[in-house]
């Protein structure tokens, strides 16, 4: 800013931009600060006490609180490994398929695979409870026409299916993302690449695998970033479906439904913001460490072309 | 393009597991919008069959109607998102003209911090957001979801328009300081009905996640007066467990508007994605 005496102070600028970051700094950069505090600080005889990593060593050590913490930090996992290994092939397929030259009708195919992606968990969550319903039998029909019907079980009453169900139900919802980025990130591949390729006789499947794939790589490395912060973030769908305690016997607790629980309490147990905030900087670090993962490891890594 | 890539069994076997896709992802929509409109018989009878004359029912709608306070519900949502959504573009389309017109210190780091917000999520502030709206008697108020929703939607708002500003060309602007426009009618006048379309794909990217949100509803504005669509159709479904007629009906009403929207705005949030909106 040399400039800077010769011309009067811009304030314009400040005009412009104090709207918006006075809103993103009071209601979501201080309270996100104030989360992080609050987790150093318990509540002792109405007063807010310093007590640096206890609310931590509680988190991970005292068994009435580590056993549903580890619980629903190996339900995550488990929840957003299936996202990974459904979701996103099942994206990079269909918009492959979509991309592909003089495909008839693929407006109408992109407009309703997208439909699940625009709708509210709580229709989401509902629906897909009463279409598994054993009550209403709308599953066991469907399987008895393929002749499965003896596979058929009340899913998401079932401990040992009901979060893989739920992550299903998930990816059911959400798969139009992936599609819809790795369908942008096809088309902007230039003809001359696609053209040079066919000239050396690679054309089809192995002209995807080749070709193609590690063109989109950047975009299927942003889905996964993404598909990480919503996975980690994620809360209501387990909480439509299986209501806070996420049942059954917490079998489907993710680090959402307990921060819930743990932070506005539920039937008998009593809330606590302070191990609420606890949790919350648990599932912050996280997501952060994924984010610096993503940027630092893989960004730098995954070579952008640019044409 | 060489003949072997679109030989017909290719085109078969695509059109095939597109539209396999295609049911899949339609499917739950459609029996729960079909089977609304059957009585209770007809539900559990032949839950797989269009509603016939026989099964054709409206009970389950005249339940909900009589019974949950939707048509309130739904315009604490409508109010909610409709503000959020001017306050996410205003806001939004201000700062991003300043973060990609102007040269000033601490501009990039603006930038940065304002983009801090697409990968963090709000919600892990909550716990202080609470305490701040209680703070401030907030609580059980719309302005407060508004609040949330309009910082919630800024940060991607702020990195997709400025991507967009930097394309509007600079002699326009020139030419208009040069007939003595101030910076802000250069704003409003020249730069934002040039960025109009990029505006709507921020919108709805910004509008869905706001209307179907359930957390900051459930937490900050859970009384009857501010509830949100989104939140009576839960409380309300998980009243009606065993009235299978209203449950239907309460989520076909809940999925008809989006549904009728999407319908509408389907080709600009398409295009919006495909244009390379979010990178």
């Amino acid at each position: 800013m040399a400039a800077a005496p010769k011309r009067p102070f811009r304030w314009h600028i400040v005009v412009f931009l104090a709207p918006a970051v006075l809103v993103y700094t009071a209601i979501m950069i201080l309270p996100l600060a104030g989360t992080l505090q609050l987790s150093l600080f318990r509540n002792i005889d109405q007063a807010q006490i310093f007590v640096g990593l206890e609310n931590f060593r509680r988190l991970f050590g005292d068994p009435n609180w580590s056993v549903n913490f580890w619980n629903a930090l190996r339900n995550n996992i488990w929840f957003f490994i299936i996202h990974m290994i459904v979701q996103n092939p099942i994206g990079v397929l269909l918009a492959a398929l979509l991309s592909s030259p003089r495909l008839r009708f693929s407006a109408f195919y992109r407009t309703a695979i997208f439909v699940p992606t625009i709708l509210s968990f709580v229709i989401v969550g509902f629906a897909w409870k009463l279409i598994l319903s054993p009550l209403w039998g709308v599953a066991p029909n469907l399987m008895d026409l393929v002749g499965l019907k003896n596979l058929f079980t009340p899913w998401l009453g079932k401990e040992e299916y009901a979060l893989t169900t739920l992550s299903l139900i998930s990816v059911w919802q959400f798969v139009g993302i992936p599609m819809m980025l790795i369908y942008a990130a096809l088309l902007s591949i230039p003809e001359e690449v696609i053209e040079a390729a066919e000239c050396d006789g690679i054309t089809g499947m192995s002209q995807f695998w080749k070709i193609k794939l590690p063109l989109i790589l950047p975009s299927i490395g942003i889905i996964s970033i993404l598909t990480f912060v919503g996975n980690f973030n994620a809360f209501d769908l387990i909480y439509t479906a299986q209501g806070a305690l996420a049942g059954p016997n917490y079998s489907t607790d993710i680090l959402g439904t307990f921060l819930y629980r743990a932070f506005f309490g539920f039937q008998l147990q009593v809330g606590d913001p302070n191990m609420g905030a606890a949790i919350a900087t648990m599932m912050f670090l996280i997501i952060l460490g994924g984010v610096c993962v993503y940027l630092f490891l893989v960004q730098t890594r995954l070579r952008r072309y640019q044409f | 393009m060489s003949t072997a890539t679109h030989s017909l069994p290719r085109t078969i076997g695509a059109h095939a597991v597109l539209l396999t896709y295609t049911v899949i992802a339609l499917f739950p929509v459609i029996i729960v919008i079909m089977n609304s409109f059957k009585s209770r018989a007809g539900i559990f009878g032949a839950p797989l069959t269009p509603p016939t004359p026989k099964t054709f029912d409206l009970i389950g709608y005249t339940t909900v109607i009589g019974q949950g306070d939707f048509i309130h519900y739904f315009q604490n949502s409508l109010v909610v998102t409709v503000a959020s959504l001017f306050f996410v573009l205003l806001f939004g389309a201000m700062a991003a003209f300043a973060l990609s017109e102007y040269r000033f210190r601490g501009n990039s780091m603006m930038g940065l911090y304002l983009a801090l917000g697409i990968m963090i999520p709000i919600r892990l502030g909550t716990v202080a957001i609470l305490q701040l709206m209680v703070a401030s008697g907030l609580v059980n108020t719309l302005t407060a979801l508004i609040l949330v929703y309009t910082a919630q939607g800024l940060p991607l708002a702020v990195f997709i328009l400025s991507e967009f500003m930097k394309q509007v060309s600079d002699d326009l602007k020139n030419a208009g300081r040069i007939d003595g426009l101030s910076e802000y009618t250069i704003f409003f006048r020249l730069v934002l009905p040039l960025v109009r379309p990029s505006m709507a794909t921020v919108a709805v990217f910004t509008m869905i996640p706001i209307w179907n949100d359930l957390w900051f509803p459930l937490i900050l504005a859970p009384s009857e007066e501010t509830k949100t669509v989104t939140l009576g159709a839960q409380l309300f479904l998980g009243q009606f467990v065993t009235n299978w007629n209203a449950i239907l009906a309460a989520l076909s009403l809940a999925i008809m508007p989006v549904l009728i929207l999407y319908v509408i705005f389907s080709r600009q949030l398409i295009r919006g994605i495909t244009s390379g909106a979010v990178k």
